[in-house]
């Protein structure tokens, strides 16, 4: 019987060895999510704290997907599944009947592990958000906000003289990139990326995780990552899932130097199964 | 997990690298002592001319470590392995240093009289290289308790260099023509003592590598 590691107490020891204290932004607790008959999270609870980046690692169909899909409620959109538990962000349950889905994903936004700009200029891209949202009023204040979105997800340099082109003739980098831009235009609170840099070559991948370094400043960042290192490199604390339950949750430090548990030991150091 | 069956050949060449190098100081202890309770300049001379291969040995567990680190990315009980390691090499080459340190002595006090405080060291360099020995037997078994229980022999060590301290200056004081000779046999019991506290350091390793608990400066 596995049993998962408790929720996080609210003091974090942190990669720098300074014992820090962050408010949880993500608070789930005794998550059950099902795909019909087939349960795919078990009894999974954590915390995650503002202005961090969590990696969630696992093998194939572990769930950590399913999970961050559940964060912003990106499941509701498949038939047939059906959620147990509660998810608060900020202290609100998203899965509330009177949570705002729309004003949800607007809070928290998702970068995927293909790129998928729209078939628009890299302009039209970022703003599109921003447009359908009506969050900008005028068209200098539309301009503006683009150019921050690509300023922050470390693009503008690249692009800023052929905004009108279209994005499609952009490098498998610079459209994740501009996907992170456009999720970045509407101003979330929370980022999740799945898998993002996946498909990509190892400088456009260290940009994407330069990149994450940045945005933790401003954001909370959730990572599914299947490149272990990767994991390493980029996200505070780590998240280990296993057949739909968590595992362990810990320092990322303590995670890849002496993890408390043997399962997540095995999987970290390829002795698995 | 091709790849990891690589990881675990590479891991075992590793600890078959550095248990050479620790048997090679073993060695290079148990013969320098030999050379000194025997006056034996020949084994003294042995011991000497084996250190560079010892020096080489060290180098080797290097270049296996960076290779490693830099081509496998080794995690959790595999890192604090090779990072014990890393940091075991020069401890175990310092160690036979002092070996060959001791060795010198033995050469230079074959120009002196017979020694007659001599007893208390023979002592001193068994408990140091049985402890060597059971350092790196706890290493070789990961076994953590084992390490700490070698840790705990230390003072054994510490309280003979004392003992040996106090006798050697008051024989220097009391017979003064004898002062060169124990001179020497104050540098062989410093060395013993450095050789414990070395024994020690690869005992805390061992207990990194086993349990990631760090206990160096704590006990």
């Amino acid at each position: 019987m596995i049993t998962p590691t408790p929720t996080f107490a609210p003091t974090f020891e942190v990669r720098n060895r300074t014992p820090t204290s962050r408010p949880t932004k993500i608070a789930v607790s005794d998550l059950n999510f099902y795909y019909g008959r087939v349960q795919a999270l078990k009894s999974i609870s954590l915390e995650i704290p503002e202005r961090m980046v969590m990696a969630f690692i696992g093998p194939s169909g572990c769930g950590k997907t399913t999970f961050l899909r559940t964060l912003n409620r990106m499941n509701d959109v498949i038939p047939g599944t059906r959620v147990e538990g509660t998810v608060r962000i900020d202290g609100a349950d998203i899965y509330s009947p009177v949570a705002d889905v729309v004003d949800l994903r607007r809070k928290v936004g998702m970068v995927f592990q293909k790129s998928n700009p729209f078939p628009k200029s890299i302009f039209d891209n970022v703003a599109y958000g921003l447009k359908i949202n009506r969050v900008t009023a005028s068209r200098p204040e539309l301009e503006d906000r683009v150019e921050v979105a690509l300023k922050d997800a470390a693009l503008w340099e690249e692009v800023k003289d052929r905004l009108k082109s279209s994005a499609l003739g952009l490098s498998g980098g610079q459209q994740q990139r501009l996907c992170i831009a456009r999720a970045l235009a509407i101003k979330p609170e929370v980022i999740l990326m799945d898998e993002p840099a996946s498909a990509l070559d190892p400088i456009a991948t260290s940009k994407i995780e330069e990149l994450i370094f940045e945005l933790k400043r401003q954001y909370t960042i959730v990572i599914v990552t299947h490149n272990m290192q990767q994991a390493a490199r980029v996200s505070d604390f780590t998240a280990f899932f296993l057949l739909g339950k968590l595992i362990e949750v810990n320092t990322t430090e303590k995670m890849f130097t002496a993890p408390d548990q043997k399962l997540t030991e095995d999987y970290i150091t390829g002795r698995f199964g | 997990m091709e790849v990891h069956r690589h990881l675990d050949e590479e891991l075992d060449q590793l600890r078959d690298t550095v248990l050479r190098l620790g048997g090679e100081s073993e060695w290079a202890l148990v013969r320098a002592m030999k050379a000194l309770n025997e006056r034996d300049d020949a084994t003294a001379r042995e011991v000497l001319e084996h250190d560079d291969a010892i020096d080489q040995l060290e180098v080797e567990v290097d270049q296996q470590c960076v290779d490693i680190l830099a081509l496998r990315q080794p995690a959790a009980r595999d890192l604090r392995f090779v990072m014990s390691v890393a940091k075991m090499a020069p401890v175990l080459e310092r160690i036979a240093d002092h070996a060959s340190n001791i060795a010198r002595v033995v050469i230079e006090l074959d120009k002196e009289p017979e020694l007659n405080n001599h007893l208390r060291i023979r002592q001193m360099g068994e408990v140091a290289s049985v402890m060597l020995g059971a350092a790196l037997d706890a290493f070789t078994k990961h076994d953590a308790a084992a390490a700490r229980k070698v840790i705990g022999r230390d003072s054994e060590i510490n309280e003979l260099y004392n003992s040996i301290f106090h006798d050697l200056i008051e024989l220097m004081a009391r017979e003064p023509s004898t002062a060169t000779r124990d001179a020497r046999l104050l540098f062989v019991a410093k060395h013993l003592e450095r050789i414990g506290d070395y024994v020690t350091d690869i005992c805390e390793l061992t207990v990194y590598m086993a349990e990631a608990a760090v206990i160096k400066h704590r006990h």
